[in-house]
């Protein structure tokens, strides 16, 4: 093993707060021209999307998996789960379907 | 605000513990002590940079190319933090930068879908719930990761993914646009990802980047017409 392997953990904390850090607390008193604001108000339903596509799709080799789990967890938030209610039923349904 | 903090944080909490535990487990059996296993978790809380450092760490890496990549992946929570920022309550700054530690691709998506604005005193219990976890849950992976039995560990690798759809499928209902900025988020990250084999971080700094001004340039556009008529 790494004998800097602290080093190495310390620097990826510093490289990774940063980021996090920087928005929140320089951007402070910046006033964003509406346009800006309204894509910095898009990012989150952006982000979600490529968080999903096409991470879900590929999380195992068998794209069955993934296909079932985006089905399942569209359906139950459709009908009106809660986001915990959407993870149980999609957890429950590739449980069955790992089984079978 | 702290306890409604905790409650969004339970669905992360819950999805955490199999990744933690996995990484846990694969930290062993990279080399890593339950020190130095435990200690990455509570100093760079990054699930996928972890993840991957792992890998460099066993193809023998240097310290400086780790900490590039640890970098370019996690960029992409400039984008979220300057998002959270234009709904985040003005809290003294001491109280942002804290909490500013814990934004991650999950509890930045809960707090984005919270109703009004964001509060420190939420943040800190949404990230309290989800850091213990992730913490907890590395340590405990390296412990017994090798005895969870597989069929447990597959299944619940969705549960992350069913969080992001569980966040966005509510808003997609109430606003159009919002299917939108996802499909075409969506579409732009799978060609940078599988045919230009962009970075991960990068793709998702792109794919999220031009979707959001696109849809806002396509959305002036629109009402511009509207008004000329």
């Amino acid at each position: 093993m790494h004998s800097d392997i602290f080093f190495i953990i310390l620097g990826m904390g510093i490289v990774t707060y940063i980021p996090r850090m920087l928005p929140l607390t320089v951007f402070h008193r910046i006033n964003l021209p509406p346009f800006w604001r309204g894509v910095l108000r898009n990012v989150p339903y952006a982000t979600l999307g490529a968080l999903i596509i096409p991470g879900i799709f590929l999380i195992q080799d068998d794209p069955w998996f993934g296909i079932f789990g985006f089905t399942s967890a569209v359906l139950a938030s459709w009908l009106g789960a809660n986001v915990m209610g959407v993870v149980f039923v999609s957890v429950l349904v590739l449980t069955v379907y790992t089984i079978i | 605000m702290f306890r409604h903090g905790i409650k969004s944080g339970v669905a992360i909490a819950i999805g955490y513990a199999p990744v933690a535990l996995t990484f846990g487990l694969l930290a062993k059996s990279t080399g890593l002590s339950i020190v130095e296993t435990t200690l990455m978790s509570m100093i760079v809380f990054a699930g996928a940079a972890q993840y991957i450092s792992l890998n460099l760490l066993s193809l023998g890496t240097g310290p400086f190319e780790i900490i590039l990549t640890t970098f370019i992946l996690n960029i992409r929570h400039f984008l979220m933090s300057a998002s959270l920022n234009e709904k985040a309550e003005h809290d003294p700054l001491w109280k942002k930068a804290l909490y500013a530690f814990g934004i991650t691709d999950e509890t930045f998506s809960v707090a984005a879908m919270k109703e009004g604005t964001v509060s420190a005193s939420y943040m800190f219990g949404l990230i309290f719930i989800s850091y213990s976890s992730w913490v907890i849950n590395s340590a405990i992976g390296h412990i017994v990761g090798a005895y969870l039995p597989e069929s447990v560990q597959v299944s619940l690798s969705i549960a992350l993914y069913a969080m992001f759809v569980g966040l966005l499928i509510p808003a997609v209902k109430t606003e159009r646009k919002a299917l939108w900025l996802a499909v075409c988020a969506g579409a732009i990250n799978c060609m940078l990802l599988l045919w230009l084999h962009v970075p991960k971080g990068w793709a998702i700094v792109i794919a999220t980047i031009v979707s959001a001004i696109f849809i806002q340039w396509i959305g002036e556009k629109r009402k511009e017409t509207t008004y000329a008529q």
